[in-house]
């Protein structure tokens, strides 16, 4: 496996003069390309700070960032890492450029020169991508929350991106909306292959992350898969952040002598472990 | 049984009437609320709930039916609708967005101020609504821009409190906020409705907060109220939810799962402490049946 | 409530009027305002009204649509009509009392100049009917260009404007949701004197600015990670093409032009 991004010793802060700490600090880490990474963390943890890195948005005050070993800091070089790494943000109303759904998807791909009819297709393309062909010709002010988050989505895909950053794109959206974004990154993920770094404080989306990164006050607390990482429910909590309710039960369970492994996230296998763990009792 | 301090009657709403866009937001609703209960709206986007609160304290004006305040039509003229504003608080989503004053003091001190108040009972009001809202003393001299997004919340929050309000009205109070935030607000909520005894109508997308903060649920789908009832019970027509856009909680699903494979466990629990009891009373009962 | 209102509204169609290139449509409402002012006989300004009503009927568009876009002007046209009335002064003397004094030409006058004002609105009203406000942009954009070599910044006029129509749906709503949650909190917006009702808007006027640049903000960054650069460089994905339809209407409009100066000129 390739690495798509990777940090050396990275610092940020966002007044150099003031003695406060760092917004992020001393982070070093390699993002594959391809997989699912999920960045969690609290308010003013860090995490969006770090994702701006990402594609050149924010430039390191100490420290490196790469973009497919692009350096972030040579200017020469930003346009095409923002070619190679999109950004989706949350709030779905200040993302969106043009009045027609397809014309702001085409607004990428018509700021970095493709011809007129390449970019036709390629807008029909991502619509399509994320189930949001049949609105081409909407005014996006009269689409719901999920849908304008998966506009701004397909505005980044047609510019065909090789990563897609998504900072907090739910926190504004309702249940709905908000499991039509995670689909939608879910499948581009699985089926076109696009690396996906997800930042939210919601611990359901990262259950299906291929890895989970725990911020806190500018660094990274906590680094592995998911059910490693919730595994570990004292120390996420003392952050200020909240562990699954499936996990909270087995820890609640493990209380009185249980024993059930806490990697059981989904509804499923939590069901399925208590299960096994009150036959073994009751046989 | 007690007359419920705010109802509705029939009440109906459609927006933009004989418009191409004419919309029936409401239709025939027959919603009450008792003193000092803690009321859970849920239902999703465009299901008539955010409509509803407003007309609670007459920001919109029903197309059909009546709202009573204690008994009293709230549109009977228009000094009773302004009276009536002050004493059903409404706090709106991303209430944040709505702080204009040079100082927290004086943005939390402008509802007080329009009801007219001697100066010194708006002094008391604003700081009591503070200490309620956690807002710390020496914030109140600070621009309410330089707060940080939870902090801004709070003061707005603060803002509706101090009206003193028999009926708090809350639109998704903790969208957008993380865990921490989440939990210090709900905190501030439940501690101003013990305190006060007044009414609470909170509605949110989280099944998770409103299963252990609320008496009674209320549902909502397509502008009528499609459940009413303890948590319990709601949460107990899991597949009625789930068909129209609505989620349980996850440990209600797990129950149900547990269920399915045969235990006997109750399958109507909605949070950690009854699912934790539920299921050691199955392992004791097992063990000592076994015995 | 305020979301019912609607500004520079487009209605889409696929009416021959409609697939007109809107640089077409642009020069083509230019010509027809000047050669509304030119004309100043009855039969010229049938003729302009002649080539108005078939444009419309063209589009498609409803009648009952444009006399919603024509009333917010009436107020402007009764007082056009009523000034011309008294101040045209003529030789045959119809009403004569007190300081009112009514000619024949005074009322031909008035007739003349609401006629002409209900032509120029309805004219310009058609454009923004038929043309989505993002290819009227392009249009003028389009039709600037030859400005840019004296320094204007032709694309980036044309972007501001673009984002303006974009963001004013999205600020009507803010300002009813700011104007709710504030009276709510008991703010009054309708009473008191001038000074009284222009200080109980602050409430409304502070959020919304300082909403209005956070959406500027955020905006500028999600513009820069989209790859913006301003205009160079950039493509379109819809062209402006000039069709074969597009200059069959240039030609109609020389003609109209053309036609009305002649008449004009034998004094009809």
């Amino acid at each position: 496996m390739s690495i798509i991004i990777k940090t050396e010793h990275l610092s940020h802060s966002y007044d150099i003069n003031s003695k406060d700490e760092p917004a992020v600090r001393d982070i070093s880490l390699e993002i594959e390309e391809g997989s699912f990474v999920a960045i969690l963390g609290h308010n003013g943890s860090g995490k969006s700070t770090l994702a701006k890195h990402f594609n050149a948005i924010l430039l390191p005050t100490g420290g490196k960032a790469y973009v497919l070993g692009m350096d972030t800091s040579d200017e020469s070089l930003t346009i095409e890492i923002r070619k190679t790494v999109g950004m989706v943000f949350q709030n779905p109303d200040n993302q969106i450029v043009a009045n027609v759904v397809e014309d702001d998807v085409a607004f990428g791909p018509e700021n970095i020169g493709i011809p007129s009819g390449e970019i036709r297709q390629r807008v029909d393309e991502a619509l399509k991508s994320v189930g949001m062909y049949k609105y081409r010709e909407h005014a996006p002010h009269l689409l719901s929350g999920g849908q304008k988050q998966r506009v701004a989505i397909a505005g980044l895909i047609a510019m065909r991106p090789r990563c897609l950053v998504l900072d907090e794109p739910t926190a504004m959206l309702d249940p709905i909306g908000r499991s039509e974004v995670i689909d939608t990154i879910k499948k581009l993920n699985r089926e076109q292959g696009i690396t996906v770094i997800l930042i939210t404080h919601h611990m359901g989306e990262t259950i299906d992350a291929d890895r989970l990164i725990v911020m806190s006050d500018g660094g990274v607390l906590i680094d592995g898969k998911p059910k490693e990482v919730f595994a570990q429910a004292e120390r996420i909590e003392s952050v200020g952040l909240t562990v699954p309710d499936t996990t909270k039960l087995l820890n609640a369970l493990n209380r009185h002598g249980f024993g059930l492994p806490l990697d059981a996230l989904s509804v499923e296998d939590c069901a399925e472990a208590i299960y096994r763990a009150v036959k073994k009792e009751t046989n | 049984m007690l007359a419920p301090i705010i109802q509705t009657e029939n009440l109906c709403h459609v927006y933009s009437e004989g418009t191409p866009f004419e919309h029936a937001a409401l239709k025939d609703v027959n919603f009450a609320a008792e003193k000092g209960e803690f009321i859970g709206i849920i239902g999703h986007t465009g299901s008539g709930k955010s409509t509803l609160v407003q007309h609670l304290n007459g920001l919109l004006k029903p197309t059909s039916g009546r709202v009573l305040f204690e008994g009293e039509d709230i549109h009977s003229s228009r000094e009773t609708t302004r009276r009536i504003r002050f004493r059903v608080g409404l706090v709106f989503q991303y209430p944040e967005y709505q702080l204009f004053e040079e100082t927290v003091y004086k943005d939390i001190a402008f509802g007080p101020k329009n009801m007219k108040l001697s100066e010194a009972e708006i002094d008391r009001r604003v700081r009591d609504a503070a200490r309620f809202a956690g807002i710390p003393e020496e914030f109140l001299d600070k621009s309410p821009f330089e707060l940080s997004g939870g902090q801004k919340r709070r003061a707005a929050i603060a803002g509706v409190i101090a009206m003193q309000p028999d009926v708090l009205i809350l639109d998704e109070p903790t969208a957008g906020l993380d865990p921490k935030g989440r939990e210090e607000i709900i905190a501030n909520i439940t501690d101003y409705h013990k305190a006060r005894n007044s009414t609470i109508i909170f509605i949110t997308h989280s099944m998770e907060d409103i299963a252990r903060l609320a008496d009674r649920l209320v549902v909502f789908n397509d502008g009528q109220i499609a459940m009413d009832g303890t948590p319990r019970e709601v949460f107990s027509r899991a597949g009625e939810l789930s068909q129209i856009g609505l989620d349980v909680p996850a440990v209600t699903r797990v129950m149900k799962r547990l269920r399915e494979l045969g235990l006997d466990v109750d399958e109507s629990c909605f949070t950690i402490e009854q699912a934790e009891a539920s299921i050691l009373r199955l392992k004791e009962g097992g063990v000592s049946g076994h015995a | 409530m305020l979301k019912d209102i609607t500004l520079g509204q487009y209605f889409p169609g696929d009416t021959v009027i409609h697939s007109l290139d809107p640089r077409t449509k642009l020069i083509m409402t230019v010509v027809y305002i000047v050669v509304l002012f030119i004309a100043g006989s009855w039969v010229s300004y049938g003729l302009v009204a002649a080539f108005l009503v078939l444009c419309v009927a063209l589009s498609k568009i409803r009648l009952k649509t444009i006399l919603s876009g024509l009333k917010p002007l009436i107020l402007i046209m009764v007082l056009t009509g009523i000034l011309n009335l008294f101040y045209q002064k003529g030789e045959r003397l119809l009403v004569d009392w007190w300081i009112f004094h009514i000619y024949l030409e005074g009322i031909v006058k008035a007739f003349f100049m609401i006629t002409r004002i209900l032509l120029l609105i309805t004219g310009t009203l058609l454009l923004t009917y038929t043309t989505a406000p993002i290819r009227l942009t392009d249009g003028l954009e389009s039709l600037m260009n030859p400005l840019k070599k004296l320094r204007v910044p032709v694309h980036e006029l044309a972007m501001m404007m673009s984002i303006a129509l974009r963001f004013i749906p999205t600020l009507i709503e803010e300002t009813d949701k700011i104007m709710s949650a504030q009276k709510a909190r008991g703010a009054d917006f309708d009473s008191g004197g001038l000074m009284r009702k222009a200080k109980s808007l602050l409430p409304l006027l502070i959020p919304l600015f300082v909403g209005a640049f956070r959406r500027a903000d955020e905006l500028a960054v999600a513009m820069e990670s989209r790859c913006y650069h301003g205009g160079q460089g950039r493509t379109r994905m819809k062209q402006l093409v000039m069709s074969a339809r597009d200059w069959t209407a240039l030609s109609a409009g020389a003609l109209l032009t053309a036609a009305v100066i002649t008449l004009d000129a034998f004094g009809l």
